[in-house]
């Protein structure tokens, strides 16, 4: 009869996949820190130069011997163009997502999820390409025009030539890209709440509405708001679509002042001036030093995100197991 | 939960206005049902547009051959962005799936701790990074250090970006394989490592293939990080050290060019580009996801995705 040995401990096997393992994992680590230490260090330049300017000053020269960056107009276009962009699709993508919740009859449930969650994969270029050769059309002739027409240049929103490539048609497409996202992750939210609290509200001879803002809202709010922060998060990411479409203004001119105006993100100043800018100049720290700006509020966004979604996806496989 | 107090607030406010909330309700569910048409028309036109404007301009001159001169009666194609797209995909997998798959494997079998607590979330947050926050890092940590654009850069870039996905992806899957599994590889005197890419990673096969092919429909369409990494080309590829072109890249160029041809070559590339990651993503969900057990993973994978 053969002998088993038993052998104790763990293998140099194990230990070496272990330790592959965890490098894995440390790599994801090593890459944010990496990000942080190569955007200061690439902007270090400009932050030397400009100081304080850099994040308050609206001149943006990048002719040598005139160079001067004031990166004020592009985050404030970030904020006023994802801003009107999450106006526009929270309430939208909160009805799509209430309807495949709770309203839409079982056999659109499926298909229509199932095109919202295509519609978030289709990569922006095409959402852009489609806005500056289709949309772009339709949006001058029937809805600039005619609110030109109407409220014309004593409107401060209003003014300014209605051209098509501005702040106003950027904000719109960039919220019809981001109401995919911000629909599938709410409407998930909305499936996650158990159905004895729609049944508890119903019982009590509550209307569908009711059910939903009774039972349903309080359940996954903190949920909702996580899914609005993360498309939040897109929208003042976004690259390329508003790159296309929101007119590049620079300097002055570019801070946002009417919707009819081109306008410039931070995203977008980037992707357009990057070509133009020469290795180890003050221009190339600056666009380094815009993409700084543009992580450190990405970050704080998404931490405050995934805090709160994180939360409640918790909670409810707690309420689950319960 | 509903408490006894807002029990009794709710008896109290549903015994009144049964009229009013009736009508309530209805305004509700038209406000909800016009919320839908608004975001389903553009959607859908997206999608008819890129269809009907590009499948007009494909030929197969088009998928193979290099551009023509800007402007010039010979537009020729978009081979070399095809090309190029493909070699990326290739090698930014080649790069992001073993480190992911380790990376998920990590999480899910070792990550009960609070490292794997915190490279779980971190791991969160660079999945919904701006991609062109990771282009510029990848140009100044490769192309500022090696001093020109190539491959590698675009590489580097696409793999930060895919890494997450298959982490995410992977953990998910790993963890829907039953504990039972792992003890019975134990119980025979297999060794940990082995269990895990011989049983475990084994049973999870489809849901590591959806993440991974989930990842690679997402980078296909990366466009922003690739202007500060492989700079673009119109010529085939020479060398993994040059620049290359890369399908969304030409759109981007072809679309701001103000001649017609330029025009219907985008819509094209479009039509090849939404055709690429329509069909993974198509695929992938009837393929995998429609098993039993799976619908948690397809809930994650969502949301890793959207």
């Amino acid at each position: 009869m053969k002998a088993v040995t038993i052998r104790k401990g763990s293998s140099i096997g194990d230990k070496i996949f272990k330790v592959v393992a965890i490098g894995a994992a440390t790599y994801v680590l090593a890459i944010i820190v990496m990000i942080v230490i190569n955007l200061i260090s690439g902007s270090a330049q400009v932050w030397q130069k400009e100081g304080l300017y850099f994040l308050t000053g609206s001149d943006w020269n990048s002719v040598q011997d005139r160079e001067v960056y004031g990166a004020a107009p592009y985050i404030m276009g970030t904020f006023v163009n994802a801003g009107i962009a999450m106006a526009i699709a929270i309430p939208i993508s909160f009805g799509i997502a209430m309807f495949l919740s709770e309203l839409a009859p079982k056999i659109l449930r499926t298909p229509l999820s199932f095109l919202v969650e295509l519609l978030a994969a289709v990569p922006s270029v095409i959402y852009g390409l489609w806005g500056l050769l289709i949309f772009r059309g339709y949006i001058q002739d029937w809805l600039e025009t005619p609110l030109h027409n109407t409220f014309g240049d004593q409107s401060i929103i209003f003014s300014g030539t209605p051209f098509g490539l501005d702040i106003f048609t950027a904000s719109i497409v960039l919220a019809i890209m981001i109401i995919p996202t911000i629909a599938s992750i709410s409407r998930e939210i909305m499936l996650a709440v158990p159905n004895s609290q729609r049944e508890a509200a119903y019982m009590l001879g509550a209307t569908k509405w009711e059910v939903f803002r009774l039972a349903v809202l309080p359940y996954s709010k903190s949920g909702l708001i996580g899914a609005t922060i993360l498309g939040l998060g897109r929208a003042v990411g976004e690259t390329m679509a508003v790159t296309m479409l929101i007119g590049n203004a620079t300097g002055q001119a570019a801070f946002p002042t009417s919707l009819f105006q081109p306008g410039q993100t931070m995203a977008s100043i980037m992707a357009n001036e990057f070509a133009e800018a020469s290795q180890g100049g003050l221009h190339l720290a600056a666009l380094i030093g815009i993409g700084l700006i543009l992580f450190i509020m990405a970050f704080a966004i998404n931490v405050v995100a995934h805090l709160l979604v994180a939360r409640v996806v918790r909670s409810h496989e707690g309420a689950v197991l319960a | 939960m509903i408490t006894v107090e807002q029990r009794a607030e709710f008896r109290k406010h549903f015994r009144y206005n049964v009229g009013r909330r009736l009508v309530l309700d209805k305004v509700v569910k038209c406000a909800v049902l016009v919320c839908v048409g608004l975001a389903i028309v553009p959607l859908v036109s997206i999608l008819v547009d890129v269809f009907v404007s590009g499948s007009g301009a494909l030929s197969w001159e088009f998928l193979t051959q290099v551009p023509g001169a800007v402007g010039s009666d010979q537009p020729g194609g978009i081979g070399p962005a095809i090309q190029g797209a493909l070699v990326l995909i290739g090698l930014s997998s080649a790069v992001g799936v073993p480190i992911g798959v380790m990376g998920g494997i990590f999480l899910s079998e070792y990550g009960n701790n609070r490292y794997g607590r915190s490279v779980r979330f971190f791991n969160d947050v660079l999945a919904e990074f701006p991609t062109i926050v990771i282009g510029v890092f990848a140009f100044t940590f490769i192309v500022l250090t090696i001093g020109n654009f190539s491959v590698w850069a675009g590489t580097f870039a696409l793999s930060i970006i895919m890494l997450p996905i298959i982490m995410r992806t992977t953990e998910e899957s790993l963890k829907l394989v039953p504990v039972t599994y792992r003890e019975a590889g134990y119980a025979l005197g297999i060794r940990r490592w082995n269990v895990i890419l011989k049983i475990v990673l084994a049973s999870a096969k489809s849901g590591l293939v959806t993440g991974i092919m989930l990842s690679v429909a997402r980078i296909a369409g990366e466009t922003a990080p690739l202007i500060f990494t492989i700079l673009g080309n119109s010529q085939f590829i020479s060398g993994l050290d040059g620049p290359i072109d890369a399908l969304p890249l030409r759109i981007w160029r072809l679309s701001s060019l103000p001649y017609d041809s330029a025009v219907t070559q985008a819509w094209g590339g479009a039509f090849i580009l939404i055709i690429i990651v329509l069909s993974i993503n198509i695929g992938v969900r009837y393929l995998f996801l429609r098993k039993k057990g799976a619908t948690l993973l397809k809930f994650k994978t969502m949301r890793r995705m959207s």
